[in-house]
């Protein structure tokens, strides 16, 4: 099949590659570009383990072509550490709170939560669960998930991180 | 080092009991992991197959001429290739065979009939859709039941005339064995006498495990070496070499079998699947790396489904509500092939644990396996073998008997369970169960949630309800379980004739750091932390210096791998055991060095020291470079042990667990309210990691109670195989969970543990059940059956007559 010329700033580096015009993101991603962080669960777009930021918002780049996201900003679990290199707040927070087990889910879950305390950056407990019910977990339950998400934005905030009441 | 205290020293070493943070977090947190399809070789091909769209089919003719011409196919296996070398079947765990690629029928939808192999993954998909197969339709055997009469179509061709399966005599063309256990005479008796019995067909439905990581492999065959690698998603790595080597007759030392990191498993990635098979066939024919990797869809209809198990339960009790006797005959649902995943002489696995935490005199069950037009597998989702089939199924039949007396679901439990001074306690299976305090568990669930003042809120719901002032119903769900996990013993349990014992090999380097590697396999049950803080604990060298691994064959002793909740019972076992070889001898080398007989020193923490004389000691640290350096004369240098652990028992862990929920009869719509689940799995490694564990067993017994199904419609199409159509629950309907814990040491094992990962789904599905068949219970309602959606509940209530 033809190839098509694809450019794109992922992580903050310009990158381009050719990829066929019905290359999904998430296979340019991983397989061109080797960036292995964002995950295949379900070729569908309901699990969010591919999910990645594009131009600001939360994508699951395996229901969005390569050429979809010409001239775009790519964001993947690999470029959400902090600039000096040390832990997000988010991965930090799930690291404490024990918010992952087999870690498959984590990329994705952890770039959908980066994007969705951009968006609001005090959730409560029932937005931080609606605000990641396009991602699903098997391990967890979910509720670590929560906390970890909780202590990110009371990190983020400058705040002390305090278990909601149960 | 002496400033500090010892409880300062053994804080330091982050040993068992501690809530250490998890070892593996730092990648996977990073999208560092280290998954199957991460891995890219040069000159890597793609595998895809082309599958049935029919249930039950005749092969006519299998026409790859045109996916050939498909530009990047290069290769198209079909069972006419892998027949003359002997690979187009391959046996099972069960003792039955398995068609790796489809010969003359095919069996249920979506069985392999065609490999394509092609140079990226969108060239495969585009051979296998051109794979030309044509097919006369056969009539289609859904129901287990109608499998059984005697003028259903013959499925097994294959097994035509044989009258002795795997699993001993079949009684059918479409039977493939009869499993019993217990004393049906004396049952029989006890029924007969019995004052009152209940009687209910329970349905555990077939569901799937449903990991987020689908199964997957890359198989390189190296030609000058004549070895083969394989990295897969293996719960079991020693297991699949030595099965590769048997079926490929490439001698084991030439085979490296590499499982990487794992996306969840759950019981999906214990068994062996088509897609291994071709992707070594096609790294053999092709002489470079070939990759496999499943999508979802195929995941959910191919790949291992659970349960579908069909229990006519029984219990006979006397008026008073005493238990005297159980009974269950059950029909399993085993789909075309037998490829359950079961220790060798158990076809039904543990499912004789179904008399649960009860102390019932006598018990009988039988079990027929059958074949049906549906996808094989029959894994243990998150359970041990079969295990939680039997507690939902006891569980259940016990809030039915409680009904029909007229109890509280928690008394009739309270009377019958087992005391805590019959322990060991030999059931009427022949199990002897290990330890347990079930009373001061029961009692101390039912204090937490104010089991009595709900009762009695529900009582006057209910009468709300009859008068009309409310359409909502309160369910209250219990369940009292008994797992029996951990297997071994090795006289009782082996697959494929290997028993089923676990190993530990732990090195000790000179500066007192550490490598402990196992035979187990971790999916995210955070082995590279649990495992060093049992060492940490047993040698006095903190956790963070010692290194766990596990997965690659090739440098990890021999082991059966990770499934029923074996790791800790079987592979900690040996872990502590290696850790005693090594202090035994560290030992020996202090009181070398301190001149005192080796009884003159006692442990303490971290270092031996002379008995009376603290201030003389060595430290395990000291001792590890010692053991290079200075060993007394006639000791061999080193420090390293390697223990194959041979458990005397299985463990079983106990659990109460305590549900509370609202429904919406004009909706079907249910909300749980509160979720309390008291676990008790004797000696306690991580406590965050086990509360990690329980949360997502509990989230997945939700799934399966509320909504989990593999349905087939009556042409044998796959309905639920998508994530649209098949349920995981999002953060959104994930219950918050309540954790709680007794703790009652297993007797038999090094540390006392007894496992735990399982406890929660084999619990949580019956109280789930329980909950929602109890808020009905008062109406009149015996059994409503799983799932409970919300379509279901509906239907419950509409049948009770509720919508007017």
């Amino acid at each position: 099949m033809a190839k098509t010329q694809v450019s794109m700033k992922v992580n903050g580096k310009n990158v381009e590659g050719l990829v066929e015009p019905r290359t999904l993101l998430i296979h340019f991603l991983r397989e061109d570009l080797k960036i292995t962080g964002p995950h295949i669960g379900c070729d569908t777009s309901h699990c969010g383990a591919c999910t990645v930021d594009l131009n600001g918002k939360s994508v699951k780049s395996c229901t969005l072509f390569a050429v979809q996201a010409m001239g775009a900003e790519v964001m993947t679990i690999e470029g959400v550490a902090n600039a000096d290199g040390t832990l997000h707040a988010l991965q930090e927070g799930f690291r404490e709170m024990h918010g992952l087990q087999c870690g498959f889910c984590t990329p994705g879950m952890i770039t959908r939560a980066y994007r969705l305390l951009k968006e609001n950056p005090k959730p409560t407990e029932e937005e931080i669960r609606y605000g990641i019910s396009g991602n699903l977990c098997r391990c967890t339950g979910y509720q670590n998930i929560v906390k970890a998400i909780q202590y990110a934005a009371a990190k983020l905030a400058g705040v002390p991180f305090q278990e909601a009441a149960e | 080092m002496n400033e500090m205290t010892k409880e300062k020293r053994g804080e330091a070493l982050q040993g068992m009991g501690c809530s250490r943070r998890r070892v593996e977090d730092a990648r996977f947190i990073q999208g560092k992991g280290n998954y199957v399809d991460d891995l890219s070789l040069p000159g890597m091909l793609h595998g895809d197959f082309t599958r049935s769209p029919h249930a039950h089919a005749r092969i006519i003719k299998i026409d790859t001429t045109k996916a050939k011409a498909i530009p990047g196919v290069l290769a198209v296996l079909t069972a006419a290739d892998l027949k003359p070398l002997n690979l187009h079947y391959m046996p099972t765990l069960a003792g039955d065979v398995q068609a790796v690629l489809a010969e003359d029928k095919v069996l249920y939808q979506n069985q392999e009939v065609a490999f394509v192999v092609a140079t990226d993954r969108y060239a495969a998909a585009d051979g296998a859709e051109a794979v030309e197969v044509e097919y006369e339709a056969l009539p289609v055997v859904i129901d287990p039941f109608k499998a059984m009469a005697p003028n259903a179509p013959v499925l097994r061709e294959d097994l035509k005339g044989k009258t002795e399966g795997g699993r001993g005599p079949r009684k059918h063309h479409n039977h493939i064995f009869n499993w019993q256990a217990g004393d049906a005479a004396a049952t029989d008796a006890a029924f007969k006498k019995a004052e009152v019995t209940i009687k209910e067909m329970i349905v555990y439905p077939r569901c799937h495990p449903c990991p987020l990581e689908t199964c997957q492999c890359v198989a390189s065959f190296d030609k000058i070496k004549g070895e083969l690698t394989v990295w897969g998603t293996f719960q079991a790595p020693h297991v699949i070499r030595t099965v590769a080597s048997l079926i490929s007759k490439i001698p084991e030392h030439k085979i490296h079998v590499i499982a990487p990191d794992i996306g969840g498993g759950f019981g999906n990635k214990v068994g062996a699947y088509s897609g291994y098979i071709c992707a070594i066939v096609a790294s053999i024919v092709t002489g470079v790396p070939v990759k496999w990797v499943e999508d979802r869809i195929e995941n959910l209809s191919t790949t291992a489904f659970a349960r579908d198990f069909h229990m006519q339960m029984e219990i006979a009790a006397t008026k008073d509500g005493k238990v005297t006797g159980l009974r269950c005959y059950t029909v399993a649902d085993h789909g075309a092939f037998d490829a359950c995943a079961n220790a060798t002489k158990w076809p039904a696995g543990l499912f004789s644990i179904i008399s649960g935490s009860y102390d019932f005199p006598v018990a009988h069950v039988s079990v027929d396996g059958v074949y049906t037009n549906k996808a094989p597998g029959g894994v243990a989702y998150r359970c041990s073998f079969r295990v939680t089939e039997a507690a939902y199924c006891i569980e259940r039949a016990m809030d039915i008997l409680a009904q029909k007396l007229k109890m509280d679901p928690a008394d009739l439990r309270a009377k019958n369970l087992i005391r805590r001074e019959q322990f060991p306690y030999k059931s009427a299976f022949g199990w002897e169960y290990d330890s347990g305090d079930y009373q001061t568990a029961l009692k101390k669930a039912m204090d937490t949630v104010g089991y009595r003042k709900l009762r009695e809120e529900q009582k006057k719901k209910q009468e709300a309800f009859k008068r009309g002032e409310t359409r909502e119903l309160m369910g209250i769900g219990l369940a009292f379980f008994t797992e029996i996990v951990g297997a071994g013993p090795s006289r009782a349990c082996d697959i494929l004739g290997i028993a089923m014992f676990d190993s530990a090999e732990i090195r000790i380097h000179p500066t007192g750091s550490a490598i402990c590697r196992l035979g187990t396999k971790s999916q995210g049950q955070g082995h590279e932390t649990t495992y060093a803080q049992i060492v940490a604990t047993e040698l006095g060298l903190p956790a963070d210096n010692i290194t766990v691994e596990e997965g690659n064959t090739d440098t990890a002793p021999y082991g059966l791998g990770t499934y029923g909740s074996r790791s800790t019972p079987v592979s900690g076992a040996a872990t502590a055991m290696a850790c005693r070889k090594i202090k035994a001898k560290a030992q020996m080398i202090a009181a070398h060095d301190l001149e005192v007989h080796d009884d003159d020193l006692e442990w303490d923490v971290d270092r031996f020291r002379v008995k009376g004389n603290p201030e003389r000691f060595k430290t395990m640290t000291e001792l590890a470079w010692a053991a290079y350096h200075q060993v007394p004369p006639g000791m061999e240098p080193g420090l390293e042990a390697v223990n194959y652990y041979d458990p005397p028992n299985f463990t079983f862990p106990f659990g109460a667990y305590i549900c509370v929920l609202d429904i919406d009869v004009d909706t079907g719509v249910s909300k749980v309210r509160r979720f309390y689940a008291l676990d008790d799995c004797g000696t306690r490694i991580n406590p965050m990691i086990i509360e990690g564990q329980i949360h997502g067993g509990l989230t997945e017994a939700f799934a399966i109670a509320m909504g989990q199904e593999i349905h087939y419609d009556e042409q044998g199409n796959c309905t639920t195989a998508s994530l649209l159509d098949y349920f995981l629950p999002t953060a959104v309907e994930t219950p918050k969970w309540e954790t709680d814990w007794t703790t009652t040491p297993s007797p038999h094992h090094p540390i006392g543990a007894k496992g735990v990962g399982e406890s929660p789904n084999v619990g949580g599905v019956p109280c789930f059940s329980n909950a929602v068949n109890d808020a009905f219970a008062f109406l009149g309602s015996t059994h409503i059956a799983m799932p409970h959606d919300h379509w279901r509940t509906w239907m419950a209530a509409d049948k009770l007559g509720l919508h007017g």
